[in-house]
């Protein structure tokens, strides 16, 4: 269960960074985030397409060390269940 | 109302897309009415739902009105800060899948207030936490009536957008009440793909024809419309901190705003019962009387009272008397023009107050505008809490998690739904963006008639380069905009009904009711339950989809997601701590957002309140931002105090919570019951 939770709170940590960095960019850097890329300023382009495949990436990257890990859990408790 | 009906013209393509996806909606709900016997098939679908159906069902009933039609009006409206919503819509569901979907699932109870009463082992906290299933419920159903009370407004033209409100309400009540959950798992499975096609077909034809995404984005876009006064421009628009999050610092702004020194509250009484003789004030004129009693009369004619500086001229003035009569119009601006004149300036204050001010300290009390874009970032932050802590804690949402057959099912189920969502998002804003530069004359409409309606209206510009083509792409999107607010609203309901049958009849009034009594009670519930949405949904037709949207988001924010999230993974939480923090975290949000909804639709006069007063406005309209790290705090803090009340077997409710399935440690919740 700890860690479980250590690997959800990395996953949010990565999340909340690009979620909660990006007002902080617009604000502070507002010429840069309006750079014209493909006809989107650079901030649409992150935030109305970029960002869905960014999320992905996170969760798959969860679900696979989640996944593995109770495995792991479920092996070691079998495996000490066999020595009583 | 038969005859509005014929005299207008509807589009035959339209209304036939619309008519097959209503029909096809109907007959599968009464079709696996008829497979779905048992209780436990009518409440969660005997938890046997593979995870491709189960992701394609969670999508199509979270795809509601407000993604489909919401996002691209708010877009179209607001621009860039509109973003926020389809990208938090879809990224909430990654803070369901860290911390909340696989242990919900692994405890096994039909519904939160289930979970609630399970963890707790309180059959008290249920009852609490049934209210916020209702409460959120209807804050959700409400912009889900406004979609379709402006679908078929559109559709008709010419019909009453709260006949459209009534008409849909009543079928997927009718719909609902026959077929329960296991239906609605078929029909928002197809629902999702229905939806799909529908928003993103027409914008591929529409980029086609005129010009892509980015290049529609452009300020010289090609085939763009003059924009009416009432759009936003283009350099708000399409930047961070436009229309939506600073329109209260704006409003602030627009005019000079005071701070007056506290020994103003003093008013004008003392004052005037120090300047003797009072002379009675008339209306048709004064001679020879003090300052402070033209003032005085000056705030009764607008039933105010009065708040001067302790310095006010104490001098005699003169107010012409005129040779007729004159109206209180008339002796209000000649009043006004011999207070000018005398130097004092008079300033509307808060509600019912008048502030008088010597013209020449004026300057000390008047404040600094206030940072647009600080309280716009405020605002952004606030909304970004509410969507994605949102997410988490809707009850219609997390109920699906018990159809998933294990809790790694339900991790893989929520994966696939944020793919599944993730792609859809994409599409709405295109929808927004290209609606400014071709429909402008969307901006001028309010209501049923405004912006919340380019999903629809827009492809049917097509007609004017391939006759005919534009009626059936437009026939589509009101094809999904139906599958979105009827499988959202069938959710709604159930998960609604589910509380009232389920909880409040089947828990509460009569625990000894047999399984036929239980079938009529949810019957029942669905009814009345349907009714009252229809009604509320009858009353917003001036608010925006999405808005709404967010603000039933918020609540759940601040009321849910603690109560989960700490469940889940905190030991140390007592039944007093998770019921205090969730009461007070989420019913001061739900004050905060009906204020300013209730100001916003001309019930509750604040307006000068909020022009005054921009941070209180941002706070109550985006209340997560305060109210989700406070509903946490008082769960801790309470737990902390009640520390002995921790359940004896939290241990063992930890274990069933986390460890998994394979240890065989999983022990259904309900199974655990009936064997009492």
């Amino acid at each position: 269960m700890r860690r479980q939770l250590t690997l959800s709170v990395c996953c949010a940590g990565a999340f909340l960074v690009a979620l909660l960095g990006l007002p902080l960019a617009n604000y502070f850097f507002p010429e840069f985030m309006a750079t014209r890329v493909l006809g989107f300023t650079l901030t649409w382009l992150i935030l109305g397409v970029l960002f869905f495949p960014f999320v992905w990436i996170i969760a798959w990257v969860f679900i696979k060390r989640s996944i593995a890990l109770e495995d792991a859990e479920t092996a070691e408790v079998v495996r000490s269940g066999r020595k009583q | 109302m038969i005859t509005p009906f014929l005299a207008m013209t509807v589009d035959p393509w339209i209304l036939a897309f619309s008519l097959i996806t209503v029909s096809a909606t109907i007959f599968m709900g009464f079709w696996s009415a008829r497979q779905s016997r048992t209780a436990s098939d009518f409440f969660v679908a005997g938890r046997s739902v593979s995870v491709g159906w189960n992701a394609s069902a969670i999508s199509g009933e979270y795809l509601s009105a407000a993604s489909f039609m919401g996002i691209a009006g708010m877009v179209m409206k607001n621009g860039y800060d509109a973003l926020w919503y389809p990208v938090c819509y879809a990224c909430g569901y990654l803070f369901l899948l860290l911390f909340i979907a696989g242990p919900l699932r692994r405890f096994g109870a039909y519904t939160i207030p289930d979970f609630a009463e399970g963890r707790y082992d309180s059959p008290i906290f249920r009852k609490v936490a049934v209210i916020f299933v209702l409460f959120i419920g209807f804050f959700y159903t409400m912009p889900q009536m406004k979609g379709a009370g402006t679908t078929l407004a559109y559709i008709f033209p010419g019909l009453d957008y709260r006949w459209g409100v009534i008409l849909v309400g009543a079928v997927i009540t009718l719909n609902v009440s026959l077929g329960g959950m296991k239906g609605i798992t078929l029909v928002q499975a197809f629902q999702y793909w229905a939806k799909m096609f529908a928003i993103s077909v027409p914008i591929f034809v529409l980029m086609a024809v005129y010009g892509n995404y980015g290049s529609q984005l452009l300020p010289n876009a090609a085939g763009r419309k003059p924009l009416p006064a009432t759009a936003p421009a283009d350099t708000t628009w399409g930047s961070p901190f436009g229309p939506l999050t600073t329109k209260a610092a704006k409003a602030a702004n627009a005019s000079p705003r005071f701070h007056l020194p506290p020994e103003f509250r003093a008013g004008l009484v003392e004052l005037l019962a120090s300047q003797s003789p009072p002379t009675p004030p008339t209306a048709a004129g004064l001679s020879n009387v003090p300052v402070a009693v033209l003032v005085e009369k000056y705030a009764s004619l607008q039933g105010a009272k009065v708040l001067t500086s302790s310095n006010f001229p104490t001098r005699l003035v003169s107010y012409p008397t005129p040779a007729k009569e004159p109206t209180a119009a008339e002796f209000k601006s000649g009043l006004e023009q011999t207070l000018t004149r005398e130097g004092i300036t008079v300033i509307p204050g808060g509600t019912g107050e008048i502030w008088a001010v010597p013209t020449a300290e004026l300057s000390s009390y008047r404040l600094p505008p206030v940072n647009v874009r600080a309280l716009s970032l405020l605002y952004t932050y606030s909304l970004i809490i509410a969507l994605v802590c949102g997410t988490a804690g809707l009850p219609h949402i997390l109920v699906r998690f018990y159809t998933n057959p294990d809790g790694v099912a339900a991790k893989r189920t929520t994966m696939w739904v944020m793919i599944l969502i993730g792609i859809f998002y994409v599409f709405p804003p295109i929808f927004g963006v290209l609606g400014r530069n071709l429909l402008p004359e969307l901006y001028s409409a309010v209501g049923a008639k405004g912006t919340d309606k380019v999903v629809l209206e827009l492809p049917s510009l097509l007609n004017q380069k391939v006759p005919g083509l534009g009626s059936v792409l437009s026939g589509i999107t009101c094809a999904g905009a139906f599958a979105a607010f009827m499988s959202t609203f069938s959710g709604l309901l159930v998960s609604m009904t589910g509380a009232l049958a389920h909880d409040v009849y089947g828990r509460i009034l009569r625990p000894q009711a047999t399984p036929a009594e239980r079938m009529r009670a949810f019957k029942f519930s669905a009814v009345i339950i349907g009714i009252v949405a229809i009604l509320l949904g009858m009353r917003v037709e001036k608010l925006d989809i999405n808005f709404m949207v967010g603000q039933a988001f918020a609540i759940a924010a601040a009321s849910y997601f603690p109560l989960l999230f700490l469940s889940a993974w905190w030991r140390g939480m007592t039944v007093k701590g998770a019921a205090t923090g969730m009461l007070v975290g989420g019913l001061l949000a739900l004050v905060g957002v009906s204020l300013t909804s209730f100001t916003d639709l001309k019930v509750l006069p604040l307006d000068a309140y909020w022009a005054a007063h921009p941070l209180a406005r941002i706070l109550c309209e985006q209340p997560a931002i305060w109210a989700v790290p406070l509903a946490i705090l008082l769960m801790i803090v309470v737990s902390k105090l009640t520390a002995r009340d921790i359940p004896a077997d939290v241990r063992m409710k930890m274990l069933v919570l986390h460890a998994p399935e394979q240890l065989g440690l999983k022990q259904e919740y309900i199974q655990e019951h009936q064997g009492h």
